[in-house]
């Protein structure tokens, strides 16, 4: 029988409205949006309990690449000399695989390799831990190894505090953030979330591959500091989603992201796909010979602005993952920019409703949002998850580019070069796209990326 | 010829993986709804594969080696067969390179 816990059957708990409470607020989850709200809380002087399920920061944590630190410049202005980074991305390359073709964009800029830097590639049991200390040295307590069960809500609705997996585990706040995750069970119990949500999440896997880091540096043509980030459209045995390789120190993660509706359906595992994208010829020589030092899994919230929950609730806020703050949108991947940014609105929305003792002001939390890259990025880009994740752009336009791609530069004389119309015509009609649609997917493509 | 890519045996790959084995089980399924579902997503699709079908339709699980990802609970599309929770607190998978 299943204990009274946190899960997608829970409940809240109704309780007594409480005349005092044991913090001002309460965080629930030390990832990057946790420990951001936590950190401007405490800073703003509000006594805060920072609430984490795993035995420290980022052990439940997996990502798909890389932390980009702009709003990190906000929040720990010298934080680039003092994050635990692996490698700088100073080369990003764009990949569409298609049987044994590939073709990539590969952009590279030394102006990345130096402050202020544009991303970084990180394990998050370090970053996480980092910025989670960040939070600690302002005042806020950390609670490891502890999961919240339930809200605690009054008979009126009003969110008063937490109930946890501990003896007397029972916390009172005037306020609760859910930073805790993509499966976010506290805004489901909140009643923020409208349904399920299966179909606008993705399952990524990851291998963590060992290699020296000589190897690392010749085969990905690096040196120092500076590393590599490779994303792909393709390699995913037909499922829609996508994968990524990326660079750390001394070891590459290689991964997957794989959409839930279409992974129930392939009847594939993921660590059988994961082996085939690791035998394409264009990821063969870059995994050779790497040892397995770890394999992991995390689920991520896709849609996007489309499938958002409502951000605010009586006494509660949502950040991170758990509000699906996660930017898929082909050329732009990004995740923990929107946590760090989330969180941080969310303790300062949460900061100031607490300074005037007017539980209505978390409204601002909104307000900041929208006034913010985390809202705007994401309306702009609401179309672009569909379009990303559409049979057309994932099955289709990678074997038509590489036709076309293939074509050009095949050599068939005597027999006369085709021109590039005729190629075009020729590769969308092998791969069962009409040229209307191309054109109407261009159009949805520059409205959202343009 | 393209060379086959020799990969891991699976428990290798899960030997790779830390896990602080709690003593609660934080899945629990209802293996009679089990055996009229058709689909049974749930088996291929956990990346720890720890779903089995068993001979008369139903699933054996294990919870020890969970990734606490979710995918199973969302897969199922067997009338909520699948139970989920988080491990307590502490205990359960920890990623050191996630």
């Amino acid at each position: 029988m299943m204990r009274d816990r946190a899960g997608p059957s829970g409940a809240a708990v109704t309780v007594e409205p409480p005349a005092t409470t044991d913090f001002d607020a309460i965080v629930v989850g030390a990832g990057p949006a946790g420990s951001a709200a936590a950190l401007e809380l405490a800073r703003a002087g509000h006594s805060v309990a920072l609430l984490e399920r795993g035995p420290f920061p980022g052990s439940k944590n997996v990502y798909g690449g890389v932390v980009y630190g702009r709003v990190l410049d906000e929040l720990i202005p010298d934080w680039f000399e003092r994050a635990p980074v692996q490698r700088w991305i100073t080369r990003r390359q764009t990949m569409l695989l298609s049987d044994e073709r590939s073709l990539t964009v590969d952009f590279r800029s030394q102006n990345w390799g130096s402050a202020p830097y544009n991303g970084a590639t990180t394990y998050r049991a370090e970053f996480d831990s980092w910025l989670a200390d960040h939070a600690q040295q302002a005042g806020a307590v950390l609670v490891p190894s502890t999961v919240v069960t339930s809200l605690l809500r009054t008979s009126g609705g009003r969110v008063v505090g937490v109930r946890t997996d501990r003896e007397q585990g029972d916390l009172t706040a005037r306020v609760v953030i859910a930073c805790d995750g993509v499966n976010s069970f506290l805004a489901k119990q909140a009643g923020l979330y409208p349904g399920e949500h299966a179909e606008h999440t993705t399952l990524g896997v990851k291998e963590t591959l060992a290699l020296p880091k000589e190897t690392i540096d010749e085969r990905f043509g690096v040196s120092g500091s500076d590393g590599v980030d490779i994303e792909i459209l393709g390699g995913t045995g037909g499922v829609p989603g996508g994968g990524f390789v990326y660079t750390n120190h001394d070891t590459l993660s290689v991964g997957l992201v794989l959409g839930l509706p279409g992974l129930a359906k392939a009847g594939l595992r993921p660590e059988e796909i994961l082996a085939e994208l690791k035998r394409h010829p264009s990821i063969r020589p870059l995994v050779r010979g790497a040892e397995l030092v770890e394999y992991s899994a995390h689920l991520i919230p896709e849609g996007g602005y489309r499938t958002m929950p409502r951000l605010v609730g009586d006494g509660l806020l949502v950040a991170g993952d758990a509000a699906a703050m996660c930017l898929a949108a082909g050329i732009w991947l990004e995740g923990v920019n929107f946590a760090l940014g989330s969180g941080m609105y969310a303790g300062r929305a949460a900061a100031r409703a607490l300074a005037a003792d007017d539980p209505k002001r978390l409204r601002e939390y909104r307000t900041l949002l929208a006034d913010s890259f985390v809202l705007a990025d994401h309306r702009k880009l609401r179309n672009a998850p569909a379009l990303v994740l559409s049979d057309r752009v994932q099955q289709r336009y990678p074997g038509l580019v590489c036709d076309l791609v293939e074509g050009m530069f095949t050599v068939e004389n005597p027999a006369p070069k085709p021109g590039l119309r005729r190629l075009l015509r020729r590769s969308a009609k092998r791969n069962g796209v009409g040229l209307h649609q191309l054109a109407r997917d261009a159009l949805t493509g520059l409205r959202s990326f343009g | 010829m393209t060379q086959r890519y020799a990969d891991l045996a699976f428990d290798d790959r899960m030997a790779r993986v830390d896990f602080r084995v709690a003593t609660n089980a934080h899945i629990v399924v209802d293996t009679d709804v089990c055996r009229s579902c058709t689909t049974k997503a749930c088996v291929h699709a956990c990346p720890a594969n720890l779903f089995v079908p068993t001979d008369d339709g139903g699933i054996l699980f294990n919870y020890e080696q969970c990734f606490e990802c979710g995918t199973c609970y969302l897969v199922c599309d067997g009338g909520n067969a699948i139970s989920w929770s988080y491990p307590d607190g502490g205990q359960g998978v920890v990623f050191r390179h996630g």
